[in-house]
């Protein structure tokens, strides 16, 4: 039974996805799990026929993007886990999409075949070679259709080009470069060119004992292509600008709010981390995630957030033992809706918040099997933090550790939302008027 | 600094759980995370602050206590009406000074470990008396230091007078381990020698990431133990913990700025109390 158990858990735990991504368009969803794969995700046409299949999403391709590795110098293992997805905006009619594990960036095309050719010379249906002998005409082949197939295959090869674990890629507004990111450096690609890479930050001390933070996590400026921004374990954001300085050690700007000295505990250094930097669509505000909160950052800003928004601070009473069950360590994602107005995140008990810039209202929302059947209303859901719990509501002790929502994603121009809960996904939409 | 925190959130415990993840995460698949460790060992430099600023604390409260016992020793002997005990009061006096001056000694030894221990060449040799000026049977005092260690705790008061404390704090200088004797019974505190000058060899742990150098951290404790070991009688987890503090004390010399200051606050203050006092001696 304790067997059983065990396998089931690896099993499991394979599936756990790890990244979810919408591409620029919106038409396609890819996730990464940890067993190393990538599924794909594709909207159906909108139908007259069937109008309450308004765009559902099905499974367009899956393939194995990382596999295990085995590093013999340094005897450690390699996961598979996929970190990071990042789709490449749609220049023809294939699609391209980078994925990194812990320390190989791939790029991917993803490209349709719905015809073959038939009437080869040389080779009958089944593919063997024809005896030459036996051919007495000649005749064209020509294309027939077939069934769709969609085929992924590897096109690129990034690797070699970090020592620490990659936590973020980020594709340029030029479509020609892209960043990677690990503990201590962030690299410059081009993506035509795997075999050489420019270190453009590094903050590795020369004593590592002197060592006090790491970088969390990079991003390009959505239309300026000099322009990149990256998060430290510390609570801080730097901007750099590429023009420059070939290494961009020395920041533009310095994005920090200083300490609460009045909540001051054990803890502070690990909920001050930042897990997650994004740039708004319109390029004018950062948002970044740490353990309780998440902020917006006006980039002509540097001394303090523009808002504060409060995700989960009952935690802030339990952080001991959220640290003894390693669940203060999670790096929930955070994300925008296409309009820069609402943002969105995770939280634990399948729990995902979501809050309104414009009209500081915030929700509450659960993405269970139980409680959303397809098409259902999702209904706003409440923590109760103290004093006398009300019926619908569920206090902080009820709150489920294990089911946590890190990873979430938002349609670049609609409202749909695709929420990754372990090992399940779950895609919502707006209510159809 | 950090005080009032999560209710009952131990320190130690704390040292241990975390000291727990970093041994763990040198096996787990995919190598060792270098942000979670660095996000460990503040929240290990954190626990440590507090722990050796109770541990301060308690001793400069121990050495207030003393202070105090001692002036109710002056003023009983004083009594110019007992004049058959006057013999008495002379011993008592001077036992009196051995103990202020035993106790004087401990303190400043408790607070600066490094700086003033290393001139006798007995093992645990009272050598601040040196520096006091004065001169008293050298081995009393050695036989009375040296009965710190655990096996026979040194009791410098209870021959005061009436004013019996049933609570005795005794260092070793050599191990820096300070034993509590409270009626009657033997307490094993935990070593308090946090500072990085402490007499005892330090290697360096690089927390330098990947791959080796977290593996010498458990090898070096292990060998620390049985050193500890030798000297006393039960060891407990505290005191393993106090030995890995020390160690990481060396090793993360970047996150510990903070923690220093603090360590020179406490002791300038333990001084500072005591400086009045050390004088006094030297006037007998």
């Amino acid at each position: 039974m304790y067997v059983f158990e065990e396998e089931r858990k690896s099993y499991l735990k394979a599936d756990i996805i790890s990244t979810v991504e919408f591409n620029s368009s919106g038409e396609l969803l890819a996730t990464g799990d940890k067993g190393g794969r990538v599924v794909v995700f594709q909207r159906e046409q909108e139908s007259k026929s069937q109008p309450q299949r308004r765009g559902e999403y099905n499974v367009y391709s899956t393939f194995q993007s990382h596999e295990p590795e085995f590093d013999y110098l340094k005897s450690l293992e390699i996961e598979e886990k996929i970190n990071k997805i990042k789709w490449l905006p749609q220049q023809n009619a294939a699609y391209f999409l980078l994925s990194t594990n812990d320390k190989t960036v791939k790029l991917w095309k993803i490209s349709e075949r719905d015809k073959r050719p038939e009437g080869y010379n040389l080779k009958d249906e089944d593919g063997r070679i024809r005896d030459p002998s036996t051919i007495t005409s000649l005749r064209v082949p020509v294309l027939q259709p077939m069934d769709l197939m969609v085929e992924a295959t590897a096109r690129r090869v990034f690797s070699n080009a970090h020592t620490y674990h990659i936590n973020s890629i980020s594709v340029n507004s030029d479509l020609q470069t892209f960043i990677s990111t690990d503990d201590l450096r962030v690299n410059l690609w081009n993506l035509e060119i795997t075999d050489r890479s420019f270190n453009i930050v590094d903050i590795k001390p020369a004593n590592m004992e002197e060592l006090t933070e790491v970088i969390t996590s990079a991003e390009f400026h959505p239309q300026q292509c000099h322009t990149f921004a990256y998060s430290s374990s510390k609570g801080s954001i730097r901007l750099c600008d590429m023009r420059q300085a070939a290494l961009c050690d020395k920041h533009c700007k310095y994005f920090e709010e200083p300490e609460d000295p009045s909540t001051r505990s054990f803890f502070s250094e690990i909920i001050s981390s930042i897990s997650d930097v994004k740039f708004s669509h319109n390029g004018r505000y950062l948002m970044t995630r740490d353990y309780l909160t998440v902020k917006v950052w006006d980039l002509q800003m540097e001394n303090k957030p523009l808002e504060t928004y409060q995700v989960h601070d009952y935690l802030r009473g339990k952080l001991c033992s959220l640290y003894e069950n390693d669940c203060i360590f999670d790096k929930f994602e955070c994300v925008w809706n296409g309009s820069d107005s609402v943002i969105m995140t995770g939280s634990y008990n399948n729990f995902f918040r979501m809050f309104d810039r414009n009209t500081k209202r915030d929700v509450t929302l659960e993405a269970s099997r139980e409680n959303s059947k397809p098409r259902a209303i999702l209904k706003p859901r409440k923590v109760c933090v103290g004093g006398k719990r009300r019926k619908d509501e569920i206090s902080v002790d009820s709150l489920d550790f294990s089911k946590k929502i890190l990873h979430t994603t938002w349609h670049p121009h609609e409202n749909i939302i695709a929420v990754a809960a372990t090992n399940n996904l779950y895609i919502f939409q707006d209510k159809v008027n | 600094m950090i005080g009032g925190m999560e209710g009952g959130v131990d320190a130690q415990s704390l040292i241990s759980i975390s000291l727990m993840k970093i041994h763990n995460s040198r096996t787990q698949r995919g190598g060792i995370k270098l942000h979670k460790n660095l996000l460990v060992s503040y929240v290990l430099r954190n626990a440590r602050q507090v722990y050796i600023k109770e541990k301060y604390a308690e001793i400069y409260r121990m050495q207030q206590y003393e202070e105090v016992m001692t002036v109710c020793n002056e003023i009983q002997e004083l009594n110019p009406l007992d004049l058959d005990a006057e013999e008495a009061d002379e011993e008592e006096r001077s036992r009196g000074e051995e103990s202020s001056v035993c106790g004087a000694a401990l303190q400043r030894g408790a607070a600066q470990p490094a700086a003033l221990c290393r001139t006798g060449s007995a093992v645990s040799g009272c050598c601040p008396l040196e520096d006091v000026g004065k001169d008293p049977e050298p081995s009393y005092y050695r036989s009375c230091c040296m009965e710190a260690p655990p096996a026979a705790p040194c009791d410098p008061f209870t021959g005061s007078g009436g004013a019996h404390c049933n609570k005795t704090t005794v260092l070793d200088l050599d191990t820096h381990v300070v034993t509590t004797v409270e009626n009657g019974f033997l307490h094993q505190d935990c070593c308090c020698a946090p500072t990085g000058q402490s007499a005892a060899k330090k290697r360096k742990v690089e927390f330098g990431c990947c791959v080796s150098d977290l593996d010498d951290v458990p090898d070096f404790t292990r060998k620390r133990a049985k050193r500890e070991d030798c000297s006393f009688s039960d060891y407990t987890d505290t005191s393993n913990i106090s030995n890995l503090i020390s160690i990481f004390g060396s090793g993360f010399s970047g996150l510990l700025s903070r923690q220093a200051d603090l360590e020179q606050i406490c002791s300038k203050q333990a001084l500072a109390s005591l400086g009045a006092w050390t004088r006094a001696i030297v006037a007998f």
